[in-house]
């Protein structure tokens, strides 16, 4: 309100062609300072479990996390470098065990409460209690023991792990920093935003942080939002009508289907932004203890059986005929989203069902009168699983199904209900192939141990191995704990794109595609530039405005 | 026979028709996929258009047709051989006999069926083909669908139970086995006539229900479920309506077997 004051004084400039000219720039000026502030309304597709950010789990929650709390270091979502918030400087000791942080000074929460190294120490020691069972802690527990903090002074503090941390840095940007004095407890803020409402089951409001400490480059304060509204809407037919209907400014995740439908009408609205970080993938089941025909045990732990059967699958088709193009053919277990970490050597697979016979002769198998025969002349037919309701998945199986028949392999596709599709793939054992997909949040491969280390439960294909039961999957294991046990990005890299390429040459997963990022944003919304990383169309909310409202 | 009813007949016929027809009316079969003309309007090549992966949608609906027609009617007859049983014994017997099959009928009653059929469809083989599976999803309906009309059935033969006609063959000597299958049943024929046709849409819509949730045919075999399916996240009516032929093909077979049921009901009367 200031600035419009400001430039309403401007108009006053005497005399004919040059008033108007003025008028004119004062207008575009006064426009754009309109075109500050706003409401920003968006859903949450579920209800926020907390607003603890150090008790973060669901995507609801992790959103207001995001919007309103405030964090050291945060991960550019556009460049996924690493830069300071209310950290200036940082260091991470040579062992990967210490950090330390410089921090701003003259900040306050949204309380008036100010801020200073004795709340990150808190925050850290809060978030390290093993009684609060924080998943974003569980991401820095890396051995047994107490973190030790240092306050050495307001703006510096240390903080030393019992272990070395992978990515150390990089883990900070989930971590919202509380106040160790406020009575306001979680709901006192560092964020561009603050919880100024909550409806359960309806709506939560968020309004600007009038504390908030960052300026933009004309050093206007930010966040330029007055407010932000989500309403909570599991929905997503009606989400889009209500999108459609200029009820919501933007729709953060949208699907190929909706997309398109979007795009025909409306194509300056829908952004997509290129492959996500996101994967869909088929793996066999290769439980030796798993209640399945040991003859198909022997079929789904060949490599030359998997890989054959990757090559008769046209991924091509999957992105095109599934995601209407909105995907890509998965090359391996890492997006070429994730600039860093992707093994660029890696190629995405061929689709050769003749390539994919010859595999198959090799290993004993054979055609008879157009079905596929084992060495011991059993048919090649299996199931594959996937979560009812999935229309995406539930495609890609059909689509995989008519593919397989062209190398006689006869596929029964069943959709199950997700508890029933959980318990089979992580008690049961009683599957023999599914389709389900891996959601990235990490760009850091230290955040998919849980799934390449042969002990883990999420080694989905064979888990909780007490000795790794391949050699392959004993390389694996060896690579993942050397690029775990080093700083040196570079070794990390090395060694990460050895797991890359062995997964690759022995098909564990089978990588089907890469989901594109795809979203809505409203012509009402200014400073828009939707990415790849979560969250895809708001990661920058605090330089966003809303106009025509 | 009223003129709606005789409509009804000729709708049903030929609907049965064309669907036992379907292997010539569309040579393509309900599988195949034109993946080049995926989610396309009606054309000369596919005169209902094809479906989000391109197949061709006017094979699918008659084949689906087929097998809900087919089926449905398989699990009504299932359904009500099991009411006769069980509701027109419990009922001819009466006492104790009635009271313990009524108690256990209203336990059925009160089960969510819906969850019960997605449990028992998570308990069965992953491993059966499509026409396996779509023969015991009716299965499953046939066999939890008894319960209604063993109510009825069970009232309807208590009543008969107590008949002058049947206290006369008693009295004369006639065995109870013999009065059951002579006297009993013969007289339970209209209801059991009604309640068969009334579980046929029940069952054409439960699977409909079941194929929308994604529990009921498995692919790539149509059935109207599926079908319907594809209306899921429809945003307007009026943009695709080639779309809407299945669900008009059921709203009008279940429509007819409504009509035929009234003729039932009225012969039963």
């Amino acid at each position: 309100m200031k600035r419009h004051v400001n430039m309403s004084k401007q108009i006053a400039v005497p005399c004919g062609k040059a008033i108007g000219v003025a008028m004119l720039c004062v207008l575009s000026l006064l426009g754009q300072a309109l075109a500050q502030g706003g409401e920003l309304r968006f859903c949450l597709r579920s209800e926020p479990k907390t607003f603890d950010p150090l008790k973060v789990e669901d995507d609801a929650s992790g959103a207001i996390r995001y919007l309103t709390g405030g964090v050291l270091v945060r991960v550019n979502r556009q460049t996924q470098e690493l830069q300071p918030e209310l950290a200036l400087s940082w260091k991470v000791s040579k062992d990967g065990r210490q950090i330390s942080f410089r921090l701003r000074s003259g900040v306050s929460f949204s309380d008036g409460t100010p801020f200073s190294a004795e709340d990150v120490a808190y925050t850290v020691q809060r978030l390290m209690d093993p009684a609060l069972h924080s998943a974003t802690g569980d991401a820095f527990r890396s051995g047994t023991g107490s973190v030790e903090t240092k306050v050495v002074s307001p703006t510096q503090i240390s903080i030393l792990f019992p272990a070395q941390v992978t990515g150390l840095d990089r883990l900070f940007d989930q971590v919202a920093i509380l106040s160790q004095h406020s009575p306001k407890k979680e709901m006192a803020v560092l964020g561009p935003f603050m919880v100024a409402d909550y409806k359960p089951g309806s709506s939560v409001l968020l309004k600007r942080n009038p504390n908030y400490w960052k300026t933009d480059e004309q050093g206007h304060k930010l966040p330029y939002l007055d407010s932000i509204q989500l309403d909570i809407q599991s929905n997503r037919d009606v989400e889009l009508l209500r999108f459609k209907r200029g009820e919501l400014d933007l729709i953060n995740s949208l699907d190929s289907e909706y997309f398109d439908k979007l795009a025909a009408t409306s194509p300056q609205l829908v952004h997509d932004a290129g492959p996500s970080l996101d994967s869909e993938q088929l793996w066999f089941n290769e439980v030796a203890k798993s209640p399945i025909p040991a003859y198909k045990k022997n079929w789904f732990r060949s490599a030359s059986f998997r890989r054959a059967i990757s090559e008769a699958i046209n991924r091509d088709d999957l992105s095109r005929v599934v995601y209407h193009g909105h995907a890509q053919p998965a090359v391996g277990p890492f997006s070429p989203a994730n600039k860093f970490w992707f093994n660029d050597k890696l190629k995405p697979q061929i689709y050769s069902p003749d390539a994919a016979l010859k595999e198959l002769a090799a290993d004993g198998f054979r055609m008879d009168n157009g079905t596929l025969k084992d060495r011991d002349g059993n048919e090649v037919v299996f199931s594959i699983i996937t979560n009812a309701g999935n229309k995406a998945r539930e495609r890609m199986a059909v689509l995989i199904q008519e593919d397989l028949q062209k190398i006689g392999v006869h596929v029964n596709v069943v959709t199950l209900d997700f508890p029933s599709l959980i318990e089979r793939i992580t008690q049961t054992f009683d599957y023999e192939a599914i389709i389900l997909g891996l959601t990235n949040v990490d760009l850091d491969p230290n955040g998919e141990m849980n799934v390449w280390l042969s002990s883990s439960e999420n080694h989905q294909w064979n888990p909780q191995q007490k000795t790794p039961e391949t050699q392959w999957e004993a390389e694996i294991d060896r690579l993942m704990r050397a690029q775990a046990s080093t700083s040196d990005a570079k070794k990390r890299k090395e060694a990460f794109d050895r797991v890359q390429e062995i997964i690759v040459e022995q098909e564990p997963f089978i990588f089907l595609i890469n989901k594109n990022a795809l979203s809505a944003v409203s012509a009402a919304v200014q400073g828009a530039n939707p990415v790849i990383l979560s969250p895809e169309t708001y990661w920058n909310a605090e330089r966003l405005t809303v106009s025509g409202k | 026979m009223s003129l709606w009813q005789k409509v009804a007949c000729l709708v049903l016929v030929l609907v049965v028709g064309a669907s036992l027809a379907a292997n010539w009316l569309a040579p393509g079969g309900y599988a195949k996929q034109y993946r080049e003309v995926t989610d396309a309007p009606p054309s000369r090549a596919h005169w209902l258009g094809t479906d989000e992966i391109g197949r061709d949608r006017f094979a699918r609906v008659l084949y689906g047709t087929r097998i809900s027609l087919l089926l449905a009617p398989a699990a009504a007859l299932l359904s009500t051989l099991m009411a006769a049983l069980i509701g027109g014994l419990a009922g001819y017997l009466g006492g104790a006999w009635a009271r313990t099959a009524m108690a256990v009928t209203d336990l059925f009653l009160s089960l969510p069926w819906l969850f019960l059929l997605i449990t028992a469809r998570a308990l069965m083989p992953l491993n059966v083909s499509p026409l396996v599976s779509v023969m015991v999803t009716f299965l499953l309906l046939g066999l939890l669908g008894w319960t209604t009309a063993a109510r009825v059935l069970c009232t309807t033969a208590g009543s008969l139970r107590t008949s002058d006609f049947l206290r006369q063959a008693r009295a004369a000597g006639i065995p109870g086995r013999r009065l059951f299958w002579m006297h009993v049943v013969p007289n339970l024929k209209p209801v059991l006539y009604a309640q068969f046709w009334i579980s046929i849409p029940v069952f054409i819509l439960s699977e409909a229900n079941l194929g929308i949730l994604g529990l009921g045919v498995a692919e790539p075999m149509p059935s109207w479920g599926s079908l319907l399916k594809e209306l899921e996240g429809l945003v307007s009516v009026g943009e695709e309506p080639w779309k809407f032929v299945p669900l008009i093909l059921l709203v009008v077979v279940v429509t007819s077997f409504q009509l035929l049921l009234s003729r039932q009901e009225e012969l039963a009367a």
